[in-house]
């Protein structure tokens, strides 16, 4: 496409392809009696637009590379591994992270036991330390099926498991927020914390995947 | 801060009751027996937000059911279990 063309018709690029989409108005009644409510607490001054702001950007930042980092310290720190599977919440302060007054609860997979989170009554995540949970997390699909036929679901994520370890779901119902602690992967053993958290997904710490992948050295 | 009124091990049954306002006890959970796994803190009880702040707050617990009785016809292994939390004033004591 060349730009230094006169704007007439007939030439060949394409405008509906360039057009970027705009936000759309809110019409629906849920949608403007939240657009009054944001205006009437910021006229009252329950608080500020750049309170808003600065709160939308830091809920932003948050990622599930901070769920890495606290399952890199876990693996690499037996200690602190105890505090954060017997208080979540506690523990997680020691790596400048606070979700209180929400209990966040990390859950452990061995073995013979495999962790899964849901939420079946609406979506609810640790959002403000992994950030917007993935679209399917939300989905009907999802919250009905994995209580019921959790083996089912697993393996359409590609976690096959045999009969004797243990699927275990979490309903996420009230004020508790869940974390799962994958295994660490063998051949890990001279990885530092860094290179630990680079192997832990997303999927890993809600439950829908279950073993991580040491990277190759010589892609290193 | 009340005592908790069931102990970590104690056999309960959720109650099956669907009040007329927003609650968070899943249909699926609701008559079915299981045992407590974790005494959380007090929080809140969603029903009680209706009329102001929730208070007074009620003790939650983490309570484990077993997956095949709670579903006919499920289809994975028997030692498969759900976990979900649930407000004290939904608990009574079960056999």
């Amino acid at each position: 496409m060349t730009s230094d063309h006169p704007h007439d018709p007939g030439h060949d690029h394409d405008h509906a392809r360039t057009f970027q989409p705009d936000l759309s108005e809110p019409t629906s009644d849920a949608a403007l009696i939240g657009v009054a409510l944001r205006r009437l607490m910021i006229e009252r001054g329950v608080y500020s637009a750049e309170e808003e702001r600065a709160t939308i950007e830091r809920m932003a930042g948050a990622n599930p590379g901070n769920g890495a980092r606290i399952v890199a310290r876990a693996w690499s720190d037996p200690a602190f591994k105890e505090r954060l599977l017997a208080d979540g919440a506690e523990a997680i302060k020691e790596l400048g992270y606070d979700l209180s007054p929400l209990e966040f609860t990390v859950l452990e997979n061995t073995d013979r036991l495999h962790n899964v989170v849901v939420c079946t009554l609406c979506s609810c995540y640790p959002r403000a330390l992994l950030g917007q949970s993935p679209a399917w997390y939300k989905s009907k699909n999802y919250r009905a099926r994995v209580v019921r036929e959790p083996r089912a679901v697993l393996a359409e994520f590609g976690v096959a498991l045999a009969d004797d370890v243990e699927v275990r779901v979490h309903d996420s119902t009230a004020e508790l927020r869940y974390m799962i602690l994958p295994q660490r992967p063998a051949g890990t053993e001279g990885l530092d914390e860094a290179d630990l958290a680079a192997l832990v997904t997303r999927d890993s710490l809600i439950g829908t995947q279950r073993d991580l992948t040491p990277k190759d050295p010589a892609a290193r | 801060m009340s005592a908790p009124r069931f102990a970590l091990g104690a056999t309960v049954r959720i109650a099956e009751r669907t009040p007329p306002v927003h609650h968070r006890v899943p249909s699926y959970a609701k008559g079915q027996v299981g045992r407590i796994v974790r005494v959380c803190h007090e929080h809140g009880l969603p029903e009680a937000y209706i009329r102001g702040d929730g208070r007074p707050f009620q003790r939650l617990y983490r309570v484990r059911l077993d997956q095949k009785a709670l579903w006919r016809d499920y289809a994975g292994a028997a030692g498969d279990t759900l976990d979900i939390e649930i407000f004290e004033p939904w608990l009574e004591p079960a056999e």
